[in-house]
């Protein structure tokens, strides 16, 4: 049955929009504007969750979303927060991490065997048997300890949902809409700032819509209302509500969560109002059902109408626990004392307010002991102490009937964006008050995160902030002054450690006071160390009501300060997000070539290479073996065309071209006629050979170099790298993606061409291999280069990319009476394989040098430099240990496959880099690194294939096929 | 309930009162026979094994910060020994020989826990580099095997075998692929140090370093100057800088390296998952939560920051892999600061300086070397000077004499 207060309890709720929802299957009603925790409270649910290690029954503890005890089930989804989840119709929630039911928890249980897992237990025990020694036991536990972790069960075959990303650029951007943070936006508005406003809350106001600020309650109404319009009001001002600024990234770079949208947000200024954690006490049964923050039962009044409890006492360690008692006795609750930690409160008008309302009031004295009800459902009262000195309390104590324990011992500020941007967090220790230093010049604090309490102080702050804020941004001469203010809001030592323990430091991984102690009693000393050994703060809500009493345990265990001791380093996110939020849409790019279309329609496999897609075959995956000699045999017999634009294309200009060139690459250049190609290997500072190309001279100060398809983008970067430090005169442009490219190769590809009308004379006296021409190509403009790189005569035919499926058309509209067959990258491998051309990446690894290549043809000795010269020349000097060479086996070998080893007795001493069944040859070839000494032709290789049989094959020169190079000069 | 609880919870007291893992802190003495610059594992490590099983107590390990706190605290605890060298390989299966035994060893319950480790090709170049490393692997004694797409499927149901338009071709799957608790490494070690009778100074920043001809002679730290016979230098991610106070520089590029881990939910998932062309690696720790790691950050720097944009592409790329993690909750995202090599392959061993040994650029992999790279440094220390077997190919001469040691291919984005 569900119940509420009168209104004006319950500012979020929309009373006239119930809503059904089930929890635990058992049907519910709630409000919109509800959440499902606030909900629950209103149908008498207090039971929301069991913990973590002893599946003690937990509550609400904040009511705020910064807490772990109301997680739960939502359909397949884990772990998500029922205070925060918006109640929607036909919702259907459930408990998790229970054996049983959530009522009836079997694994409560572990709960009695607390003593039988002190901290660290684990490292102590499940590894062995006493007396069998060497028998290992945590391979068995381990299962079992695993099934007993973990929170939420996630659904495994849940599909992504629709996620995307937003940029947004702002002046100033406000973390927080609680009263400093509207004045802050409120002021930079003003003083003209383009200002995003960013709050939590599904309204705006923070503190405001639920924290009493006066006696008689009426302020914080009045204010909000007031700011709110003006916001509203304002066009200098975004807003985004039920928005969480996750993140502080380098350079005020946020990420701000909303539904199901990340903003990605950039603001020259950054102000954040972040607000405080309000910190609970410790003292026994402090973590059950009915015990909740004070702030918790004033949200549950005033934003949701919903009374925590029918009893209550307010512990508290400041005055706004007198507040809170207040808020509880308007909507009706019985509050059954006021328990200071203090020995008087601050002001002396709110002990008035509690006599005249006729609330008992125990000044100096805590709650020592929540009482359980049956089964740790709750709470049925309370035991109250009087305190003695830190942390002691007299020996006899007077028990009171409550449901509810609301506790305050004050503040911690929200201080998690701020030490991700390198924030200091400063504990005073005599005060108990804490400060944020050390921050970046544009990231700047304001209301109770800045430890302003006092609401005057809070909005001054605000508007000193946004001063601030506009002063950095040039809108504003003046500099501020800071805001003072006295108000004092931390108890100093609010534990209270019980023999019997339960005495909760950190809820999430239930961990007791005893605990963290005895953390520093092994040795875990540092606040870093006992987190590790305890696994404080390690849990879903990461230490947010749990580090501030670990910090002061700890400094009493080991005899420091707290400031000494400090707290441990906050992460991003702030809040537990969604991996969905950081993928968004899954922007996963790929490169189709603009021939891509034709490549489909011929029925092509595609395959992977880098980004791009590219045809391994054309025809079945059944006929692959037959498909890929088919097409190398209309290249060795008539013509083929394979699609190359993907293979890397740069362009150099300038009056630095050559030299530049001459730099990057191993070759001269110099002396390259215009009108030629060049082989072009580049090797890395050691010597390396890390990619090859091709390198054509358009004009004197004017080169085209080719790259391969994965090593381009490597090659453009390391050519702007060096460039930057030589500072040539030349242009270096990456022009991959500017020009399609086709290769046709075979006997027939200059008939190919012919009849494609060309403006030039393909003759080959007029156009030599290795030759470079511009020209008209069937109405084209194209480059065409005369290459052998599958040992035919062939031409790369290179035209602005537009063209791309018009040069495919006519290339094999071309070529269809001369039988014209498209290629792909498999029948490219055996073509190129045959004539004994490597593959940079495959037949090379990260060690080999051009000599082990067999490249040194290829190096230019007469020039001064070139990248990686000083190491080849030492590698040069040295004895080389291995070489590549080529192989081949008779074909009805057992062929080896690409990355078996090659042997040198029992030793490994190579390794196959590349190997095909060549029909042209009708032999298995290969290339593999062998030992120097093995490289011989005519000597036997063991290669050890599958099955860890070795075979031997032969070494042979290379090429395999063609050796004097008849075919491609034609 | 195994034994050992029953004891624990008939004790009185804490049942671990009289035996602290490690002592309270002490004075520094004036002088050591070995002093090691760094309290992480490999630091300890070096000392236990110096302790245990060469005699030697009169060591210092100095820690700037606290015990396990650099890249011990931080990595995602991947051990295996699938790599591509055969230098690689012996040395690493040595370590995780030693990462089986090691709870039995220390006493102390490091959760060693062998899970496999999956490794995904979805080019033809992976699938030949990987039937090299498994060929290599399997050479050495490993268990390693190249796997097709349906034992992948076997193995991890929940696998997508078409993530980001890069089917999965093939796998490597490496069976001794294991993860243990971090952290408990560390301890393990300094516990078993420290009672032994070496020193651990935590809080202990060294300043500089004296040499007197050639030789280390002594530090200087925030807490006095101290003499020594001579020194180990394990301090991960600062190495070039601490080889600076020596006077010398090193062969190392300084890269951020960051790592992410959600909320707890109930394990589906036991091997560990990687692909290096998606630079994505997942497991599920024992406690149930979801680990992810990446590539390294693509500048240098010294600097421990998160940033969104390595969020952003690791997580895509983990939900291309496992599509319904969508849904998954991120508790929180960290960095560690790695030591690169141009070869990927560590430096240990001499250094310029006489009676000064290198334990440095560990890059990515340093956690899974903890175990053997103390037992080889304690070894160089104890016989003054004489550089193991084992490690004689990871010498930072490697550089000048162009004998690198090339693991780039087995390291990438795996760990």
């Amino acid at each position: 049955m569900m119940t509420r207060l009168p209104a004006p309890a319950g500012l979020f709720i929309n009373r006239d929009k119930p809503i059904d929802f089930s929890y635990e299957g058992r049907r519910l009603a709630g409000f919109e504007g509800d959440t499902v925790a606030s909900a629950l409270m209103a149908n008498n649910e207090a039971l929301m969750s069991r913990s973590f290690k002893y599946h003690r029954p937990r509550g609400p503890l904040t009511m705020a979303g910064q807490d772990a005890n109301t997680l739960m089930q939502v359909g397949g989804e884990p772990n998500v927060l029922a205070d925060q989840l918006p109640l929607t119709p036909g919702v259907a929630v459930t408990g998790q991490n229970y054996n049983g039911s959530l009522q009836h928890d079997r694994s409560s249980l572990l709960g009695w065997f607390g003593r039988f897992m002190p901290v660290g237990f684990y490292y102590r025990a499940f590894y062995k048997i006493p007396f069998l020694r060497s028998f290992k036991t945590w391979p068995l536990w381990e299962p079992m300890i695993r099934k007993m972790a973990g929170l939420g069960v996630l659904d495994l075959a849940f599909t992504p949902e629709y996620y995307d990303k937003c940029f947004l650029f702002h002046d100033v951007v406000v973390v927080g809409a609680g009263p400093a943070g509207l004045m802050a936006a409120l002021t930079a508005a003003h003083g003209g700032a383009s200002v995003l406003l960013v709050d939590e809350q599904p309204q705006l106001g923070g503190s405001l819509t639920y924290h009493r600020f006066d006696i008689d309650g009426v302020e914080a109404d009045k204010l909000r209302a007031d700011l709110v319009a003006q916001v509203e009001a304002n066009n200098n001002i975004q807003v985004l509500t039920k928005a969480v600024c996750n993140a502080w990234f380098t350079d005020n770079f946020l990420p701000v969560i909303q539904g199901k949208r990340m903003y990605k947000v950039r603001a020259k200024e950054c102000i954040v109002a972040s607000g405080a954690f309000e910190q609970h006490v410790v003292f026994r049964n402090n973590d059950l059902p009915g015990v909740m923050m004070a702030s918790a039962a004033s949200r549950l009044i005033k934003q949701y109408g919903v009374a925590p409890g029918q009893r209550a006492i307010c512990l508290t360690g400041n005055d706004d626990g007198y507040m809170t008692a207040l808020d509880l006795q308007e909507a009706g609750i019985e509050v059954a004392a006021v328990v200071d930690m203090r020995a008087e409160p601050e002001q002396t008008d709110v002990l008035a307010a509690l006599q005249s309302r006729g609330i008992a009031h125990y000044a100096g004295h805590t709650v020592y002991e929540a009482l359980p009800s049956a089964g740790n459902r709750g709470i049925r009262g309370a035991e109250l102490r009087a305190i003695t000195g830190q942390g002691k309390v007299a020996s006899q104590g007077k028990s009171i009937d409550c449901v509810v324990v609301c506790m305050s011992s004050g503040y911690m500020p929200v201080y998690q964006l701020l030490c991700q941007a390198g924030g200091q967090l400063n504990y005073h220790d005599g005060s108990a008050a804490f400060t944020l230093t050390n921050l970046p010049k544009h990231l700047h604090i304001a209301g109770s995160v800045n430890g302003r309490h006092a609401l005057s102080a809070v909005l001054a702050d605000g508007e000193r902030a946004g001063r601030v804020a506009l002063h950095q941004l040039g809108l504003s001469e003046k500099v501020p002054s800071d805001v003072f203010c006295s108000r004092q809001v931390n108890f100093d030592w609010p534990i209270f450690s019980h023999p019997k323990g339960k005495d909760f430091v950190d809820f999430d991984e239930d961990l007791q006071a005893k605990d963290i102690i005895n953390a520093t009693r092994m040795g875990y000393r540092d606040i870093q160390l006992v987190k590790r050994f305890s696994t404080v703060g390690m849990g879903p809500s990461q230490g947010r009501h749990s580090a501030l009493a670990t910090a002061r345990l700890v400094a009493k265990a080991t005899g420091r300060t707290v400031t000494e001791t400090g707290v441990t380093t906050a992460r991003p996110p702030f809040a537990p997000e969604k991996l969905a939020h950081s993928a968004g849409r899954m922007f996963d790019p790929y490169r189709r070539t603009r021939m891509h279309q034709r490549h489909v329609e011929l029925g092509a496999q595609m395959m992977p290479a880098g980004n791009w897609q590219r045809p391994a075959y054309y025809g079945t995956t059944s006929q692959r073996q037959a498909c890929i000699r088919d097409e190398a045999w209309h290249v060795r017999h008539q013509v083929g065309v394979i699609d190359v634009s993907t293979l890397g294309g740069i362009e150099l200009r300038g009056p630095d071209a050559v030299e530049f060139l001459e730099r990057m690459y191993t070759f001269g250049f110099a002396k390259q006629p215009v009108g030629k190609t060049r082989y072009a290997v580049m090797t890395n500072e050691h010597g390396v050979v890390v990619d090859d190309g091709v390198a054509c001279r358009l004009s004197d100060q004017h080169f085209y170099v080719t790259a391969t398809t994965s090593g381009v983008e490597g090659v453009y970067r390391n050519m702007m790298k060096w460039n930057a430090q030589w500072r040539l005169n030349v242009d270096i442009a990456n022009v991959t993606s500017a020009f399609a490219a086709v290769n046709v190769a075979g006997p027939l590809a200059r008939e190919v061409l012919l009849d494609m009308g060309a403006d030039i004379d393909l003759s080959p006296e007029a156009f030599p291999y290795l030759g470079f021409r511009e020209c008209t190509l069937a109405g084209m403009p194209a480059r065409l280069l005369r290459v052998g790189f599958v040992g035919e005569l062939g031409y790369e035919i290179h035209v602005p990319s537009r063209f791309g499926e018009a040069l495919w058309d006519a290339v094999m509209g071309a070529g269809k009476t001369l039988g014209i067959k498209p290629f792909g990258v498999e029948a490219q491998r055996l073509l190129r394989l045959e004539k004994g051309h490597i593959i940079v990446g495959q037949d090379t690894d990260g060690m080999s040098h051009p000599g082990e290549l067999s490249l040194t043809w290829a190096l230019n000795y007469k020039k001064p430099f070139f990248v990686g010269r000083r190491s080849v020349d030492i590698l040069m000097a040295q004895p080389q240990t291995r070489q590549l060479v080529g192989f081949t086996l008779p074909a009805n070998s057992l062929k080896p496959e690409e990355g078996h080893l090659v042997l040198q007795g029992d030793d490994i001493s190579g390794n196959v880099t590349s190997c095909e069944f060549s029909p042209t040859l009708d032999a298995i070839i290969g290339m593999a690194f062998v030992g120097i000494d093995q490289a011989a032709v005519g000597s036997k290789l063991p290669i050890r294939v599958d099955g860890g049989k070795r075979i031997f094959a032969e070494v042979v020169a290379m090429p395999f096929f063609d050796p004097d190079n008849q075919r491609q000069a034609l | 309930m195994p034994f050992s609880l029953l004891k624990f919870g008939l004790k009185s007291d804490y049942p671990f009162e009289n035996d602290p893992d490690l002592p309270p802190p002490s004075e520094l003495k004036r002088h050591y026979d070995v002093v090691i610059i760094g309290g992480g594992g490999h630091g300890v490590a070096t000392a236990y094994y110096l302790a245990k099983y060469h005699g030697i107590t009169n060591v210092a390990v100095l820690e700037k910060g606290y015990l396990g706190g650099g890249n011990t605290a931080r990595n995602t605890a991947v051990i295996r020994s699938n790599y591509m060298t055969p230098q690689g390989v012996k040395f690493y299966a040595a370590s995780v020989k030693l990462f089986q035994n090691l709870s039995h060893e220390f006493d102390f319950n490091i959760m060693y826990s062998e899970r496999g480790q999956l490794t995904l090709a979805h080019t033809d170049a992976t699938v030949r580099a990987f039937r090299q490393r498994a060929e290599v692997n399997k050479h050495f004694g490993g268990r390693t095997e190249l796997i097709g797409p349906q034992e992948i499927r076997e193995l991890v149901p929940t696998l997508n075998m078409n993530p980001a338009h890069l089917p999965v071709l093939a796998g490597l799957w490496h069976k001794d692929g294991a993860t243990a608790r971090h952290d408990a490494v560390a301890w393990g070690y300094a516990k078993g140090a420290t009672q032994r009778g070496v020193e651990l100074h935590q809080l202990t920043e060294v300043t500089d370093v004296d040499i007197q001809n050639g030789r280390v002679t002594g530090v200087h730290t925030n807490r006095g100057n101290i003499s020594c016979g001579c020194v180990v230098q394990a301090v991960a991610g600062n190495s070039s800088l601490m080889a600076a106070k020596a006077g010398f520089r090193m062969p190392i590029t300084t890269y951020p390296l960051q790592a992410m881990v959600t909320q707890p939910v109930k394990p589906f998932l036991d091997p560990l998952v990687s692909s290096s062309a998606l630079h994505c690696y997942v497991q599920q720790t024992s406690r149930g939560e979801m680990v992810f790691g990446g590539g390294s950050d693509p500048y240098p720097l010294y600097n421990t920051r998160s940033t969104l944009e390595l969020k952003e592409s690791l997580l895509a790329h983990a939900i291309e892999m496992f599509p319904f993690m969508a849904n998954l909750r991120l508790l929180r995202q960290w960095a560690g600061i790695t030591d690169m090599t141009s070869d990927y392959s560590p430096i240990m061993g001499l250094s310029p300086v006489e009676n000064y040994y290198l334990d440095a650029g560990w890059g990515t992999w340093g956690f899974k070397a903890t175990p053997i790279c103390g037992k080889t440094m304690a070894e160089l220390v104890a016989s003054g000077g004489v550089v193991p077997e084992l490690i004689a190919p990871f010498a930072m001469s490697r550089f000048d004499t162009f004998k690198q040691v090339n693991e780039m291919g087995a390291t990438a984005a795996s760990h």
